[in-house]
């Protein structure tokens, strides 16, 4: 065997199947597949795992803050027409309550103004009546006063009747 | 010139027991070496990958990739491991060979274990027993041995054969680029150990004109070794997957 090896050794050593040599490849390479899966491999292909998981669940989780921003953006948008339909009602509202008041105004100061007025006439009525009675008292006295001047210039009853009427008149006309 | 390996035979008096001692030197070696350079990679793993995590997880990707080419992932997933053992082995043992040859006295003691046929085939025959293995184990024993008689029972020996010399040639393709590398490495350099011997004169002539067919050659044997992974790898998966999965071929 030996002679065979080196006959055809050139820079390699071949041929003959020693099963010593067999046995340790065996060995070793067994041992080393066990170790680098228990050292190497198993810890590396775990991260790896553990980081396709991550980058599954951070898209899951980005897909989904995502959807929420879309429906936040899109009830705040929906609410700031609401807010904005509001503001516009208000404004109308307060517009026409504005007119409304304007008309009541008016309406209540008109209406105020025709009860002064009423009263005012209502009172001149009164001082008008009251005067005129004041003048009839005062006529009657004068008429008496004139009366007892014309009897002073013997007048007769029918004569004063009728003269006192006339005073009357020219007083009532006077005025 | 011609290398002897140092051999022990009969071993503990052991009469089919016999060692090739520079054989058992390197296995050890490259060993550790892939053990160390693996478990140093993973050290401080972290959720952002950075530098020598990266390499490792693009190794782990990229026997992910072979794996899922020949079959189903969720049976394939269990493969892993063997896959990127057995790639980052033979990867190691391919650039041993090339990067330095050491011999002490005349034997050679530092070269690439996968230039020796008896570790390759050894490689091999663990790979097929694996694949026979795991076809049981599966698919259980019925379908096994469906394999052998589908799609007709015509073809029993040609799977039998078939079984063979998937192991033969699984082995022998790896030892048979890697050796071949090695003597043609081995002749440069011998050309030029033959210059000196002749003289100085000869021996720089001879060193000018072998220096850029040796630097190409060992160029061209760092992608073979490199694509020697691959294939051997690739084989393995597929040679698995004739066993473990569900189609009949």
């Amino acid at each position: 065997m030996h002679s065979y090896i080196d006959f055809m050794s050139v820079g390699a050593a071949v041929g003959g199947l020693r099963v010593g040599d067999m046995l340790v490849q065996l060995i070793f390479f067994l041992i080393l597949l066990a170790l680098l899966k228990k050292f190497a491999w198993g810890p590396v292909m775990n991260m790896m795992e553990k980081r396709e998981n991550y980058v599954a669940n951070e898209i899951d989780a980005a897909e989904k803050s995502r959807a929420e921003a879309e429906k936040a953006a899109k009830d705040a948008a929906d609410q700031l027409n609401n807010v904005r339909q509001e503001a516009q009602k208000i404004i109308e509202d307060a517009k026409t309550a504005g007119v409304r008041q304007e008309q009541d105004i008016i309406e209540s100061a008109r209406a105020e103004a025709e009860r002064i007025k009423e009263q005012a006439q209502a009172d001149i009525q009164n001082e008008k009546e009251q005067a005129i009675q004041a003048l009839q008292a005062q006529v009657a006295s004068l008429s008496v006063l004139v009366a007892s001047k014309v009897i002073e210039k013997e007048i007769n009853e029918q004569d004063q009747a009728e003269f006192i009427n006339d005073y009357i008149k020219e007083v009532g006309e006077e005025r | 010139m011609d290398h002897t390996a140092p051999i022990v035979e009969d071993v503990f008096g052991i009469s089919w027991l016999d060692f090739n001692l520079a054989n058992v030197f390197m296995i050890a070696v490259i060993s550790t070496l892939v053990f160390i350079v693996c478990v140093w990679a993973s050290r401080n793993l972290q959720m952002k990958p950075t530098g020598k995590q990266n390499v490792m997880e693009w190794a782990i990707e990229f026997v992910r990739g072979i794996i899922s080419d020949t079959m189903d992932w969720k049976t394939g997933k269990q493969f892993l491991p063997l896959g990127l053992t057995l790639a980052l082995y033979i990867l190691f043992s391919n650039v041993a060979g090339l990067v330095t040859v050491v011999t002490i006295g005349d034997d050679l003691w530092w070269k690439s274990p996968t230039a020796d046929a008896t570790l390759t085939l050894t490689l091999s025959t663990m790979v097929v027993v694996l694949t026979h293995y795991y076809g049981i184990k599966l698919r259980g024993t019925k379908h096994y041995l469906k394999t052998y008689v589908s799609p007709v029972p015509l073809m029993l020996p040609f799977k039998i054969i078939e079984e063979f010399t998937n192991t033969l040639t699984l082995g022998l393709r790896l030892f048979g680029n890697l050796y071949a590398g090695e003597i043609l490495l081995s002749l440069l350099i011998g050309l030029t150990a033959t210059g000196f011997a002749t003289g100085i004169g000869s021996g720089i002539l001879s060193f000018v004109l072998s220096a850029v067919p040796t630097l190409a050659w060992m160029g061209f044997k760092l992608f073979i070794g490199a694509i020697q992974v691959y294939v051997f790898v690739m084989l393995t998966m597929v040679y698995m997957s004739h066993k473990v999965s569900v189609e009949d071929h």
